[in-house]
């Protein structure tokens, strides 16, 4: 800075007003504000509202029958199973990988944490191609698989370990960092009372790290029922058997069945806002947890 | 070097087992398949199949529209997450709940609503119709696509280091009598940069795998509107295994690329904040 505007800034009105000088001026505050709310409208509200609008296009019958269709109902039913595994699955990976990065120290540590994040960086074609290249017909042990009448690719299976992949570090991603936070203090104490380590986990670890985990498991559900690119290589687009409901919208939408592909994509997106909704609010809870005192000191009523 | 060296609690030897034997069945196993799938193909097949025009001609529109995606996600995510920290504001709840939209709402049905919103008969398309432009099926369609996908990730990165900014810095600036403009410019922004560099590096790597909200607006025509995610499924298609492990082999190359180089930034931002 130059002398002439050291002086300048000196004299300016900001420099005499403490408080208003730690802002910006009011029309920039305003612009800014303008132009971030505008690029938010425009880039997430519009697409929500031309959603639901497109899904009633053709009122409210033809979205009923739409989204009871035999078909969209078989969907419904393969993405709730595969929801069910990934989630199921990746909680307890979650919750084993974060004890055991957390509570011991062992050679290998950070190249662990690198290869759990692989599966965020990976595009989901990937995703889908390494299953395929490994349990395809043509893959590396497909034709064992296939000759035992075990079908993975284009069927069921293959699109759950798909869903499992993309969704694989979400729960762990978030416990980590947490209970490397909350440290081992109050588990170690209770291994010095007696407790068992799953007396420890059970009534230790977990009621302090509910709160995350439950925010990974949201994460994670999300994720696990609108995941398409990696479902898509492996599901061979079967109606009515290995269509989950991001597919089924695809093949709607293909046939040029507009409304209908729309009305099955409002009950996605209705899950996105709800999964919104469920984030914000135990989000909220998720930020006390991660202070380090532990929540059981702060309730405790003081006498 | 012992395996385990310290550590008192039970639990050791069953939670990393399960850990070790998960992370290798779902993920390392099969990304070794993929590997050595390669090893089918000789060194010139490879180059061939991995810089055929129709190849070279996806990564011009993957890369290229990624990039312009994540700069104007820095430009535009910084502003957002500027105001949701600094600033109050009515809706402001509401729209820092929306910015996770693009990681909640399934990347299909952003796929199909950006297309029919930007299509020529669709609400935007139809404004930029008479101009002669069309948006959706060309490659800035696919840009606005991977804007939508790569929003969060700036405005995620950036919020909390905003919010953890010592606000003494901001006044002693103003104490020794530099303007607001001057603060901003030269005292918080570049305490924002390894941040806004982590930000942008996220952005732009999930724009590059992005598939769903993209393949339908691009409107796939080979030489053109093609992303290589895309060109991996077609060849996939065509039974042509060894093509798509070819391509696929490359963007996993740059994805591992492009998470060590971030992982790095922040080890570097790390021990920046514990210097000063």
């Amino acid at each position: 800075m130059t002398k002439e505007t050291l002086i300048v800034s000196l004299k300016g009105e900001n420099a005499t007003d403490p408080v208003r000088a730690l802002t910006e001026p009011r029309w920039v505050r305003w612009s800014l504000i303008g132009v971030g709310v505008l690029f938010v409208a425009l880039f997430l509200v519009m697409p929500l509202v031309e959603v639901f609008g497109s899904a009633l296009d053709k009122g409210l019958e033809y979205y009923l029958n739409a989204v009871t269709d035999p078909m969209a109902l078989s969907a419904i039913k393969l993405t709730l199973i595969s929801a069910f595994f990934s989630v199921v699955l990746n909680t307890v990976f979650g919750v084993a990988s974060a004890w055991a990065i957390t509570k011991f120290n062992f050679w290998g540590k950070n190249l662990l944490i690198t290869l759990i994040d692989i599966p965020f960086s990976v595009s989901p074609v990937i995703a889908g191609l390494i299953y395929v290249l490994l349990f395809g017909l043509q893959g590396l042990w497909g034709k064992w698989f296939i000759d035992h009448n075990m079908h993975i690719i284009f069927a069921v299976p293959g699109i759950v370990l798909a869903t499992i992949f993309v969704t694989f570090p979400f729960v762990s991603r978030e416990l980590i960092p947490l209970m490397q936070e909350q440290g081992s203090d109050e588990e170690e104490a209770a291994l010095v009372l007696g407790a068992t380590g799953w007396q420890i986990f059970w009534k230790i670890t977990l009621p302090n790290i509910q709160w995350g985990l439950l925010y990974g498991v949201i994460l994670c559900n999300a994720r696990a029922m609108g995941e398409f690119g990696a479902v898509s290589v492996v599901s061979g687009h079967i109606r009515g058997l290995t269509n989950t409901l991001p597919l089924h919208v695809e093949i709607l939408y293909n046939e040029y069945n507009f409304t209908a592909a729309f009305a099955v994509a409002s009950l996605l997106t209705f899950l996105a806002v709800v999964t919104l909704i469920a984030k914000a609010l135990v989000g909220a809870r998720y930020e006390k947890e991660k202070e380090v005192l532990p929540s059981s000191l702060e309730s405790e009523p003081t006498l | 070097m012992r395996f385990k060296s310290t550590g008192v609690l039970p639990g050791f030897g069953l939670s990393m087992g399960f850990t070790l034997t998960y992370l290798s069945l779902i993920v390392l196993l099969p990304l070794a398949a993929l590997i050595l799938k390669t090893t089918t193909l000789t060194w010139p097949q490879f180059v061939d199949e991995v810089t055929s025009p129709r190849v070279m001609a996806s990564y011009r529109l993957t890369f290229g529209a990624s990039l312009i995606a994540a700069v104007i996600n820095s430009i535009f995510g910084a502003v957002v997450a500027w105001i949701l920290v600094r600033y109050d504001f009515y809706g402001k709840r509401v729209v820092d709940a929306l910015v996770d939209l693009p990681f909640a709402l399934p990347t299909a049905v952003a796929g199909i609503t950006l297309t029919a919103i930007y299509a020529p008969n669709g609400s935007i398309g139809k404004l930029f119709k008479p101009l002669g432009i069309s948006i959706a099926y060309t490659p800035l369609g696919v840009t606005l696509a991977l804007i939508f996908i790569g929003l969060p990730f700036v405005v995620r990165t950036l919020q909390p280091v905003l919010e953890s900014l010592d606000p003494e810095i901001e006044k002693a600036a103003l104490s020794l009598g530099a303007s607001r403009w001057y603060t901003v410019t030269r005292v918080v922004l570049p305490s924002l940069i390894p941040a806004w560099i982590t930000g942008f590096s996220l952005s732009f790597a999930r724009a590059v795998g992005e598939y769903g909200s993209v393949v339908f607006i691009s409107g796939n025509m080979p030489m053109k509107t093609e992303i290589t995610p895309l060109l991996i499924i077609t060849k996939l298609e065509q039974y042509d295994y060894a093509g798509a492990t070819a391509i696929g082999v490359v963007m996993l190359f740059i994805s591992f690329t492009l998470l060590l180089a971030i992982n790095w930034v922040q080890d570097k931002a790390g021990q920046h904040r514990v210097i000063h």
